[in-house]
């Protein structure tokens, strides 16, 4: 049933200090709420418990994209057509601007945002796999102030994270020191646009006198959480690709994620794809990687 | 009754909606798609899925193309908004509602409102879009009558006598 807006509590801070004392104030009772995309759906369906919310849509301190000789700093609440729109963020972190542009359609694009997508924690989240591979550090905000999270301890369980009830993510740090590796992005869902993936995958790779010097690989919707594929990395790293390793890989890929079934795939197909979609990043890489 | 149920006070939202200031009091959390339809009687923006999927709620919120289902009325206050009632000036059609006549791109009709606005929304950025830029700008809109054809044949239509205007 849906919910009664009669019930709900709609605050509209116009500073950042404002929306911090409010989350100190009553700890977990106000959610705060960007674009709506993912709460206004739990919401009209009458699952979500909050009955505070307090909006962070239009804070400007959290529409920054500051650009840095050592990283790119994106505020929480930039949306996916902020981070297509940025020209660092589309020639640096292709891995991001390939996910944003294929989450939702443009309208949830135009108010989806990559702090909504990262506290929202669904596994199966477009743009969280690049996050993991770009090695994201998160800023998070209280009024006891700011701490600095590595986001590959940001998710702790199917959608728990560290962030405690006081907090806010204000922004997202990329460092800028992939821009030589070969990236590769992919989805499987029954469409890009709208439909939620199968699964998944960001990937990073160099490689170094035919060697693969460094690859960093991520994957959606196997796991509990966005889920970095080390053990997959340590079998790779090191070594010329082949016949044989990608043999390997697909082994210890299959090994290390942890799929189900859902209503919208089998663990047994996002296993195979899975597989499927690292063999065919190890072998682009290898030949030379061009296409992304 | 406890603090959770109880029912709180309504606020004022201003709005600029198709040119004209409007003043309507609703509750934060009510959707934009309500306050249209119900308060302010803009009843050509339709509810399909009531989840961001299918686009037939879809208007433009400070010129951007947003699914008006997912937003929480009081974060539109002071917002410019423009619905397909919008469009059409002086008894006049706007150009894609005369090429959506013209090439069948309306069946049933409920996806038509978003499919338009959408469209206007791409026009408004690629006057002259290609047939992969119209595919991704009706991406978010679902036409239950698969019309799609007739559907990008009209914005290209629309797009070849000169965009928006």
């Amino acid at each position: 049933m849906r919910a009664n807006p009669a019930e709900c509590e709609f605050a509209a801070p116009d500073s950042m200090r404002g929306v911090l004392s409010l989350l100190a104030r009553d700890p977990g009772e106000w959610l705060p709420i960007a674009g709506g995309t993912d709460l206004m759906v739990q919401y009209s369906a009458g699952n979500l418990h909050a009955r505070k919310l307090v909006s962070i849509w239009n804070l400007p301190e959290l529409r920054r994209i500051d650009v840095s000789a050592e990283e790119v700093e994106i505020g929480a609440s930039c949306t996916y057509t902020d981070l297509r729109a940025h020209e660092v963020v589309n020639r640096d972190f292709t891995l991001l601007a390939s996910a944003a542009s294929w989450t939702g359609g443009i309208a949830n694009q135009n108010r989806g945002t990559i702090g909504g997508n990262i506290v929202n924690a669904s596994p199966a989240a477009d743009s969280l796999p690049a996050l993991l591979v770009y090695g994201a550090e998160l800023l998070v905000v209280s009024v006891r102030g700011e701490r600095r999270v590595p986001y590959r301890t940001f998710h702790i369980d199917y959608r728990k994270t560290q962030l405690e009830p006081d907090e806010l993510i204000r922004a997202v740090c990329l460092p800028r020191r992939f821009s030589g590796y070969y990236a590769q992005a992919r989805k499987v869902g029954a469409r890009n646009a709208q439909a939620i993936a199968k699964v998944c995958l960001a990937a990073l790779g160099r490689l170094e006198d035919g060697m693969v010097a460094d690859v960093r690989l991520a994957m959606g919707s196997v796991a509990p959480v966005p889920l970095r594929l080390t053990e997959t990395e340590q079998v790779v790293k090191g070594r010329r690709i082949g016949a044989t390793l990608v043999r390997l890989a697909r082994m210890a890929v299959v090994s290390e994620i942890r799929p189900i079934d859902d209503m919208r795939s089998t663990a047994r197909y996002r296993a195979a794809v899975a597989a499927n979609l690292v063999a065919e990043f190890l072998e682009q890489l290898a030949a030379g990687g061009t296409k992304t | 009754m406890n603090e959770s149920q109880q029912e709180r006070e309504k606020c004022e939202i201003i709005l600029r909606v198709n040119g004209k200031f409007v003043a309507v009091h609703a509750h934060g959390m009510e959707r934009l798609l309500d306050v249209l339809r119900l308060d302010l009687g803009l009843t050509g923006t339709k509810e399909g899925c009531g989840e961001g999927e299918c686009g037939a709620c879809a208007i433009l919120l400070d010129g951007l193309l947003v699914n008006s289902c997912l937003i929480p009325a009081f974060q539109a206050n002071g917002a410019e908004i423009v619905t397909i009632e919008g469009l059409a000036a002086d008894g006049r059609l706007q150009l894609l509602q005369q090429t959506f006549l013209e090439c069948g791109g309306a069946q049933c009709g409920i996806c038509t409102p978003g499919m338009i606005m959408a469209a206007f929304h791409l026009l408004s950025k690629k006057p002259h879009p290609t047939r992969e830029e119209i595919r991704e700008g009706l991406s978010g809109n679902l036409c239950r009558c698969t019309g799609y054809a007739q559907i990008f044949e009209a914005v290209a239509e629309a797009g070849r006598r000169g965009g928006t205007t």
